[in-house]
């Protein structure tokens, strides 16, 4: 079978070097925000939306696995914040740490189930799943259906800082979305990504090599749902409000398509992809119901013209790891 | 709940209604896997574009319900043979999930053009006069036109079935799909039978659509929900064979009908939830092989 | 730092407004229409609800009254997300006052703690829960036009009240089904009716016959359908199929429009009974109104309810706007002011806003013509009963609005 994509280079010092450049630039620029016209709050649901598809490109880019039920992470992630922070009064490191938990514990038993197939099969059970956990969130008493979980209290992050300030939050989601990109960018370069594309590669020399790869592929599973949840936390504080949209077959697609548009299997494609997906269903919702065409014509055209996506194309023309 | 006969033997036969269209789609998505190894996303969209068709035949050309049968499968098979040419034949020899993908795109554009010219909440399609009525089976009251689609489909199924397993053209199908460069040699067109083959695929999940139109309000997105209970059947049957499909359609549909009776919360995972229980004892689906 | 400019000079109009003890002059408004255009409720809502507040604009003579009012849309495609994201886009940076129709209550809740926070002004149409009134409630909230409630109250007693005194219920499996089953329940009973018996159906089913079958072995008068969208034309469809209708039973969609009725069409939806606040056929105003709507819509549709009430809602915003002589650009200040005045609107007759941001007007209780009645595509409805606003809506005794002093 060949590989989804031929993105993801070989760990080299030159790749390193390069991308931490590019990381050290992204990080000045999302500093500096506040100082422009950008609106925060649009870069702050663009930020979740980014952490939510590195999480997801972890899984395909380096793991070689689609998922089409990420959606119920993020979901989880959200919800559970969400009533941590408002029936149990929880201030927002708990509520997060709650959440998180949560959506591990997802990701352990979900995972269990889903490795056991892999590439069709692998998209089709995790879109199965997420349905699933859809029909249960609307139907337990907690999420209150399609009202959702509304006004969550922002509270004061470790006590004193008060993320209902614009700007605390803002710097607040920045220090958390790079806190989960890091975590990304560490286990690519790890020992344990290189076992990971290795598997991508080749499966059956990887398992003749001595490596147990269901247990690195539940173990990357878990790891990409319990950070696409983090993104469902984070995201509670920014939009107070935790919502069965979050849990939908259609994010699960807009998650794959952010991913698919910046670049899969490139570092940073996700961040680029979700900025312009969040772009698009904002600043496009005045084109009322061509959204959804546009989006699935982005689709097509991603998968028949530029498979390597945005990043992923400008990396491969400069021959830089990105 | 105390169990009553009667009510029992009503809800298997209604759940044999919901198995058909399973079977219908299931059996649709196999033979397209088996030729073309994708998995079609647009099934849902193309199975509403079936229903629509009928509407539209109805409506602006006065065509009705038997005629559509035949017809509808055809226009929309065309439909999808075109966007096999045009669109999933440049991705031969990639990856197999770049078909899941394009086929999910096409199935947001199909469902989004129709919601903007037809709205959501959708368009009334009439049961035929022949179909009206029900019968009073003495335990039951049964709609006739719900036993006209359990007949019906069952008839296509195995006919299809058939086709593929028993015929000339099915064997070189099959031959296709194990070897293409051996049928290639045979003098076999192959690239023309993997577009017929899609349109087939394409041309029963029409039909099903046609089917459930006097049912289900025609909705453009009739299809969205369905499709995702439909890939769970087939993880579950395995896409390995073309009974299996068809077996397996039918008895999520009947399983499904009982979790209605027993504990209709459920009705609407317990497919899912069988999926998952099967992924646990036999992870390659009742009747497929393995990957 | 232009807009930095803008609020110092804001802030010194007010202040000089304040202190010369009249308001700011300024004689503009900018409404923001944020509704669904690509999903279930598109139909509903959605390029209607456009149209209707393009008319309120032009029907308020506030253009003749030197007003400059501005209009922006867009869609939020069901996502309270995206709809917040844009309600705090257009009032921060586009400096929008007052967003109206808002549909899907999912939406509306998160949009009117926006609102809120920003102190500008949310008129909901479109939405259906009550919460909006009720815990949820904010100064900043008016809710105009209907709610689950008032669906449950006016369809339960009304009914009862037209013989049909045992129910059996077909409810959709989550917190909205349950509230309307449970509010409908009480008033049946309350009215002296008995529930035979209930059955709960997941979201998204498809195939409602086993449930239909259920229905019609209780042999009760009335079949409530406590479910919404897909879910409820396909049981009214599939009910007809089994002929529930004929045998002698009454079906009662407790979420149900104008919309629904008209795809399902008179042969299948005939007989069912419904309440709306708003039929475009009720009287002379309502169908010249109807009818300017209708030529402006690219399929001549009739306008809904929800449609009305963005036009109604909006004229009452704008006539407190005038009262006040300018717009403050404070929301709060302008809705303690139209809760001050009685409504008064060709749509929906003389009523008022309550103190927790409830709209009230008379509710009404329509029955389905046959096809042999109609006269027209649009002839849908008889009336069958009026409930008057004072009793169709949840009293304020038993509210839990903390605008609401006990």
């Amino acid at each position: 079978m060949t590989a989804m994509t031929d993105n993801a280079m070989p760990v080299t010092p030159r790749a390193i070097r390069d991308e931490m450049i590019v990381f050290a630039i992204m990080t000045l620029l999302l500093l500096i925000v506040p100082l422009t016209d950008l609106y925060p709050f649009f870069v702050m649901q663009a930020l979740c939306c980014a952490l939510l598809a590195c999480a997801f490109n972890l899984l395909i880019g380096y793991g070689g696995l689609l998922s089409f039920g990420h959606a119920m992470f993020l979901g989880t992630g959200g919800y559970v914040t969400a009533h941590a922070a408002k029936v149990w009064g929880m201030p927002p490191e708990f509520g997060i740490l709650v959440g998180v938990a949560a959506s591990a514990v997802l990701g352990v038993v979900t995972g269990i189930v889903a490795i056991r197939r892999q590439g069709i099969y692998f998209a089709m059970i995790t879109l199965a799943l997420s349905q699933l956990i859809y029909f249960i969130y609307v139907e337990v008493p907690f999420t209150h259906g399609e009202d959702g979980i509304q006004g969550i209290p922002q509270g004061h992050l470790f006590g004193f800082l008060d993320l209902s300030k614009p700007t605390v939050l803002y710097y607040v989601v920045v220090a958390n979305f790079l806190f989960g990109f890091l975590i990304v960018f560490r286990a690519i370069n790890s020992p344990f990504g290189e076992v990971l594309k290795s598997i991508r590669e080749n499966e059956q020399r990887a398992i003749s090599l001595g490596y147990k790869t269901d247990q690195y592929k539940l173990l990357a599973f878990i790891l990409s749902g319990t950070l696409a949840g983090f993104a469902g936390s984070l995201k509670v504080y920014v939009v107070q409000n935790a919502s069965l949209s979050d849990v939908e077959v259609s994010m699960s697609g807009l998650i794959v398509l952010m991913t698919l548009v910046g670049g899969l299997g490139t570092v940073f494609g996700p961040v680029v992809g979700a900025f312009i997906i969040v772009a698009t269903q904002q600043y496009l919702a005045g084109f009322g119901s061509w959204v959804t065409v546009i989006q699935g014509s982005i689709f097509v055209a991603c998968v028949l013209l530029f498979r390597r996506g945005i990043v992923g194309e400008i990396a491969h023309f400069f021959r830089r790891s990105l | 709940m105390s169990i009553s006969l009667p009510a029992l033997s009503a809800q298997l036969l209604v759940g044999l209604i919901n198995g058909s269209f399973y079977a219908l789609l299931s059996l649709g998505l196999a033979v397209i896997f088996g030729m073309l190894n994708i998995i079609n996303f647009a099934h849902g969209a193309l199975y509403m574009m079936g229903a629509f068709c009928a509407y539209f035949l109805l409506n602006i050309w006065g065509i009705g319900y038997w005629w559509a049968l035949l017809i509808a499968p055809i226009i929309v098979g065309i439909f999808g043979m075109i966007l096999e040419r045009t669109m999933l034949k440049w991705l031969a020899g990639l990856d197999h999930l770049y078909g899941l993908l394009l086929t999910f795109g096409l199935a947001l554009i199909i469902e989004g053009i129709f919601q903007n010219y037809f709205g959501s909440s959708g368009l009334p399609y009439a049961i035929p006069d022949q179909l009206r009525g029900g019968t009073n089976l003495g335990f039951m009251y049964l709609p006739i036109y719900r036993g006209w689609v359990v007949v019906f489909s069952l008839i296509v199924c195995f006919a299809t079935w058939y086709l593929i397993e028993r015929t000339r053209l099915g064997a070189y199908l099959r031959a296709a799909t194990e070897n293409p460069t051996l049928v290639r040699a045979f003098g076999v067109n192959v690239p023309r039978m993997i577009t017929l083959t899609y349109g087939l695929g394409v041309g029963l999940a029409a039909l099903a659509g046609v089917l459930s139109a006097p049912i289900n309000q025609v909705r453009p997105l009739m299809g969205e929900n369905i499709i995702i209970v439909v890939f769970a059947v087939v993880v579950i049957g395995g896409m390995g064979s073309i009974m299996g499909s068809i077996i397996t359609g039918f008895a999520l549909g009947v399983i499904e009908g009982l979790t209605k009776y027993f504990y209709p919360e459920a009705s609407n995972t317990v497919v899912f939830v069988l999926m998952v229980l099967v992924l646990l004892v036999k992870p390659t689906g009742l009747t497929g092989r393995a990957a | 730092m232009k807009t930095k400019m803008r609020a110092l000079l804001l802030g010194t109009a007010l202040a000089v407004g304040a202190a010369s003890g009249a308001l700011a002059q300024d004689k503009t408004a900018k409404v923001g229409v944020l509704t669904d255009l690509s999903g279930l409720y598109a139909d509903l809502g959605g390029q209607g609800s456009i149209v209707a507040a393009e008319m309120a604009i032009e029907d308020s003579g506030m253009k003749a009254k030197g007003w400059k009012i501005d209009l922006v849309s867009a869609d939020h495609q069901n996502k309270p997300d995206t709809g917040t994201a844009i309600a705090r886009r257009w009032i921060d940076t586009e400096k929008v006052d007052v967003l109206t129709d808002v549909l899907n209550s999912g939406v509306a809740l998160a949009v009117s703690n926006v609102v809120k926070e920003k102190n500008a002004i949310l008129l909901d149409s479109g939405a259906g829960s009550s919460e909006l009134t009720n815990t949820q409630c904010t100064p900043n909230t008016i809710h105009f036009t209907y709610d689950t409630y008032m669906l449950a109250h006016s369809t339960g007693s009304a009914m009862v009240k037209a013989g049909g005194d045992s129910w059996f219920f077909i409810t959709a499996d989550y917190a909205f089904g349950h509230a309307l089953e449970n509010d409908t329940t009480a008033v049946v009973k309350a009215s002296g009716g008995k529930v035979l018996g209930s059955v709960n159906v997941p979201l998204n089913t498809p195939d409602f016959s086993s449930y239909l079958l259920q229905a019609q072995a209780s042999k009760a008068k009335v079949i409530g359908l406590a479910n919404a969208g897909g879910d409820t034309t396909n049981s009214i469809k599939q009910a007809s199929e089994f002929g529930i209708v004929k045998g002698g039973q009454k079906l009662a969609g407790l979420l149900l429009f104008l919309t629904d009725v008209h795809s399902l069409g008179l042969n299948v939806a005939q007989g069912l009974s419904l309440s709306e606040t708003f039929y475009w056929d009720m009287n002379d105003q309502t169908r010249a109104f109807s009818k300017r709507f209708g030529e402006r819509m690219k399929n001549h549709a009739m306008p809904t309810m929800v449609q009305a009430g963005v036009y109604a809602s909006l004229v009452h915003y704008f006539k407190a706007l005038d009262a006040i002589g300018g717009n403050p650009h404070d929301g709060a200040k302008v809705v303690a002011k139209m809760k001050e005045m009685p409504t008064n609107d060709p749509l929906f007759g003389k009523g008022s806003i309550r103190i927790d941001g409830r709209g009230i007007h008379p509710a009404y209780l329509f029955e389905v013509k046959k096809p042999s009645e109609s006269k027209g595509e649009w002839d849908l409805y008889k009336l069958i009963g009026t409930t008057p606003g004072d009793q169709a809506f949840r009293p304020l005794s038993e509210s839990k609005c903390p605008l609401v002093k006990h």
